[in-house]
């Protein structure tokens, strides 16, 4: 009874008066994904980091305490990549300003153009998503009107911020490389009577692989002339005029960025590999779909993958029906690190499902949790601080009545950095209003 | 007694044809509660369901012990199998039969038959106020055009309003953009919607008065003509006189609650408000009007009349008595429609719905909107042997598909598929290879042959 005074008075405490970044979890079972779960046990934040995991925790002070029994603790999730505030209605041009104009743009920078007031934030944030690496280019693996090559630099944002600037985790996390494709007209793999149809002209395959090796050749011009302004600046060249596309390219040559390219199916992916590793660059790879005999060296070469939505159907009318399905099973097989995006706001609060959904086709649970978490965070290189409950991380935390994969599941609270946030949204809000209609 | 049992034996040998039963499943009738039993198939058709069921001799036996079993999934909205989905050139394209694009090759069968679904609304795009006829069938995957088709539905007509009627021309033909030649087409505002609306009922009521008295002359013996014969009205009529079901793609509040009003003047009932993404704003309307809503679970926000869409929409109107199913809008592939079962659990998630209503509202309840309810959309005596074998509950994401039977006959088995895909993949490679060997003998190049002969 006492015990429950308390705990409801420590409830009635306004939450987001100060915004207090420390507060103590008890008697909750703990997922830290980087290990075993721990039943019965209690997490302390404080400040903002997870300051202890153990079962015998007190609150000292006036320490907000949530009563986690019966509840589970997991690290919030994060979505690998989406236009999240950068993207509001997809369908009006004047609400999106991913896929700025022109082929090169390795200056232009996600984190500045993200609307902390998007609706999308607090949408996907109400599904267990804390974090979200923000995109520059239009996404969907250049099947899109954009002619770009290199989109900008993504950066990794908490959904939680009163600014950009508050909202910033990390503002270069990958140069955003759309690998150019053999693009024949009607798309690959797309139904040449339709395309005849609705009047588009398809490029005969001699001249769109011609098309497709011109980009890659201007692509590796770019690289070069990035090398040799790194070179001249590094001489002290004098009269070397600064030049921010250039500027922008030395952290990728120094290895200190990834190229996160973009590249779905095996040929592309070839010639992404053998580019990376002629230009002696990091690479991640992004909306792989068909790795075909790629797939063993990725694994051998450690080159890590973003996956997209398994929520689409087969790429080819020929594949297997649970083709997009059994993808991630297959590459956790064959040891490639990989974890998911979302690649859209509308959907990016199902990213927990777009995971889930390849584990009755082969996927392991746990790798399952992982590829929302700590391989995210290990992928984009901030596993230090995120990605799992362990003492020492910035305490971006879910609390949830079951599995946060499973759809019934239910979010409790959330927190980022030990900072408790809102799970209303637009959507909570109008379903009261229109539920309490006479 | 041995005797007895002996004679029963005997009995069900002699009419175990065509008998399976899939014994011992967690058995989701989704009409009649949800329990661990037998399910007696005969002749196609569901001949016992309960805890304990007399099973003949001779009867194929599946074994569904620890499985889930449900009533195959109904999709009240896809535009798969198609050859085409939209008449984008008039605002009253009522002639046009999306009956007659069906694809029996097409994949999308296949695809939407391995996620549990077995009857699919295929129909008309939004292009149109007044789209065309719609036809729902079963994935009886293997057979042609005409073996799929549902005989026993009511024939149905795609309506719609908003954004894409508004836009000139054609505004979703297959995903590609349409070029900017296309002439402005009347309606431009959804008061124009409105306007095309009820002067297409007023032409039909008009066209329906000449046929009567036509009839009536006849009866009498009078002489009389004919009036001349409408195909872009007679779909119309039927709509008029409750023989057609209206299917009405919308979104916003307000011209929901437009329609209502105009279906209200012309006596039109039952119609199926299609998206109906407010449908939560106008419940009330709705469900008065004595009509249903078939919704998505969590779509939003990718275009403005999309703004206020909420993953609420279905249990709230649920909750205000409304019929609600929930569509994958598909096209193409089958994408949506064959993960239908765990997009049922959002309405758990988002509204508080119970497990039965979430299965009822991919099963029975659309089987009520399209008037199929006679035949599929729940397991009960007398049925149709439309039933799924899933390993997990399909509401659980860990869940997958087993077995699919349409009428009793097994059209898919997971294991059966995994285990052909090697001698698939070998005879694909095999005809490229003979493909690659005809290009270098230097033949006269044929097209490969992907359409079906018309």
């Amino acid at each position: 009874m006492k015990r429950g005074l308390i705990w409801l008075a420590a409830m009635t405490v306004p939450l987001l008066a100060a915004e207090s970044n420390s507060f103590l979890i008890r008697n909750a079972t703990v997922h830290p994904v980087s290990g075993p779960k721990i039943e019965n046990t209690s997490v302390l934040v404080m400040d903002g980091k997870i300051a202890d995991i153990g079962p015998k925790l007190a609150a000292k002070g006036k320490l907000k305490v949530i009563e986690g029994k019966g509840l589970h603790v997991y690290p919030g999730m994060i979505d690998a990549g989406s236009p999240i505030g950068l993207s509001e209605i997809s369908s009006i041009r004047e609400t999106v300003d991913t896929g700025e104009i022109g082929e090169f743009n390795p200056q232009l920078r996600a984190l500045v153009a993200v609307n902390p007031e998007s609706e999308s934030i607090p949408v996907t944030r109400a599904n267990g998503i804390t974090t979200v690496v923000a995109t520059p280019g239009n996404l969907g693996g250049g099947r899109g009107a954009s002619s770009s090559v290199i989109s900008g630099q993504m950066s990794m944002i908490h959904l939680n911020g009163w600014t950009w600037e508050e909202m910033e985790v990390k503002r270069n996390v990958g140069l955003q490389i759309t690998w150019p494709v053999i693009a024949s007209g009607g798309g690959r793999g797309g139904d040449p009577e339709m395309a005849a149809r609705f009047g588009i002209r398809r490029t005969p395959y001699a001249e769109a692989k011609k098309n497709q090796e011109a980009l890659v050749l201007k692509l590796r011009e770019f690289f070069e002339s990035a090398r040799r302004y790194q070179q001249a600046k590094a001489a002290g060249e004098p009269g070397l005029k600064p030049d921010l596309k250039m500027e922008a390219m030395i952290p990728v040559l120094e290895g200190k960025v990834a190229v996160v390219v973009f590249a779905s199916r095996e040929r592309e992916i070839r010639e992404a590999v053998q580019w990376a590793e002629k230009e002696k660059v990091k690479l991640v790879l992004a909306n792989v779909r068909r790795p075909g005999k790629m797939t063993t060296e990725l694994a051998s070469k450690k080159i890590p993958v973003v996956l997209g939505s398994t929520f689409t159907p087969p790429l080819e009318d020929d594949d297997p029906y649970d083709e997009p399905f059994s993808l991630p099973g297959e590459l956790a097989k064959a040891g490639v690190k990989f974890c998911f995006a979302s690649f859209g706001t509308q959907f990016a609060r199902n990213l927990p499902y777009e995971a889930a959904q390849a584990v009755p086709f082969g996927l392991p649970y746990e790798e399952a949790l992982k590829s929302v978490t700590l391989n995210t965070a290990e992928i984009f290189g901030v596993a230090d601080q995120f990605g799992s409950v362990d003492k020492g991380k910035v305490a971006d935390l879910i609390v949830t009545d079951g599995d946060p994969l499973e759809i019934q599941t239910q979010l409790k609270y959330m927190f980022v950095a030990g900072v408790q946030v809102d799970l209303e949204s637009k959507h909570t809000k109008l379903y009261k209003k229109y539920l309490a209609r006479p | 007694m041995k005797a007895l049992i002996g004679l029963l034996t005997m009995a069900g040998l002699c009419c175990a044809q065509n008998v399976t039963v899939i014994q011992n499943g967690i058995i989701h009738t989704v009409t009649k509660g949800t329990f661990t039993g037998s399910i007696v198939i005969r002749d196609g058709k569901i001949a016992e369901v309960g805890e304990k069921v007399m099973t003949p001799g001779g009867a194929k036996i599946v074994d569904a012990t620890g499985k889930h079993v449900m009533p195959g999934i109904i999709d009240a909205h896809t535009h798969i199998a198609l050859d085409s989905i939209n008449e984008g050139s008039i605002s009253v394209s009522s002639m046009v039969d999306i009956g007659q694009m069906l694809n029996p090759e097409s994949k999308s069968i296949y695809q939407a038959l391995a996620g549990g679904v077995t009857t699919a609304n295929t129909m008309h795009g939004s292009a149109n106020s007044i789209g065309g006829q719609n036809v729902v069938f079963k994935m009886r995957w293997g057979n042609n055009a005409d073996g799929l088709v549902f005989k026993e539905a009511k024939p149905s007509l795609k309506m719609a309003l908003g954004e894409n009627v508004k836009r000139s021309g054609n505004p979703q033909g297959g995903g590609f953009q349409m070029q900017g030649t296309q002439n402005l087409r009347y309606p431009g505002t959804r008061m124009g919607v409105e306007d095309v609306i009820r002067d297409a009922y007023t032409r039909a009521r008009e066209y329906q008065k000449e046929i009567k008295e036509y009839e009536a002359k006849k009866a009498k013996g009078e002489v009389a003509l004919p009036p001349k014969r409408d195909l872009q009205l007679e779909p119309l009529v039927e709509v008029l006189e409750g023989k057609r079901i209206v299917h009405a793609h919308c979104y916003r509040s307000d011209e929901i609650l437009m329609l209502l009003r105009v279906f209200d003047d012309f006596g039109i009932k039952g119609v199926v408000f299609q998206h109906v993404l407010e449908g939560y704003k106008v419940a009330k309307e709705i469900a008065a009007g004595g009509h249903s809503a078939s919704t998505f679970s969590d779509w939003w926000n990718y275009k403005i009349e999309a703004a206020d869409a909420i993953p609420y929409n279905a249990a709230i109107m649920q909750k205000k008595g409304v019929l609600v199913s929930l569509n994958s809008d598909d096209a193409g592939g089958a994408e949506l429609g064959r993960r239908l079962n765990t997009e049922a659990a959002k309405v758990m998630k988002y509204g508080g719905l119970t497990e039965e209503e979430a299965i009822a509202m991919i099963t029975i309840n659309p089987a009520r909107q399209m008037q199929i309810d006679k035949w599929v959309g729940s397991i009960e005596t007398g049925k149709d042997a439309d039933i799924v074998i899933y390993d997990k509950n399909p509401l659980s994401m860990y869940s997958k598909v087993e077995k699919v039977f349409i009428e009793g006959k097994q059209y898919f088995d997971r294991d059966s598929d995994v285990t052909a895909r090697p001698k698939t993949e070998a005879k694909k490679n095999g005809l490229i290879q003979k493909e690659k060997e005809t290009e270098k003998r230097n033949m006269p190049q044929t097209m490969p042959q992907t359409r079906r002969p018309s």
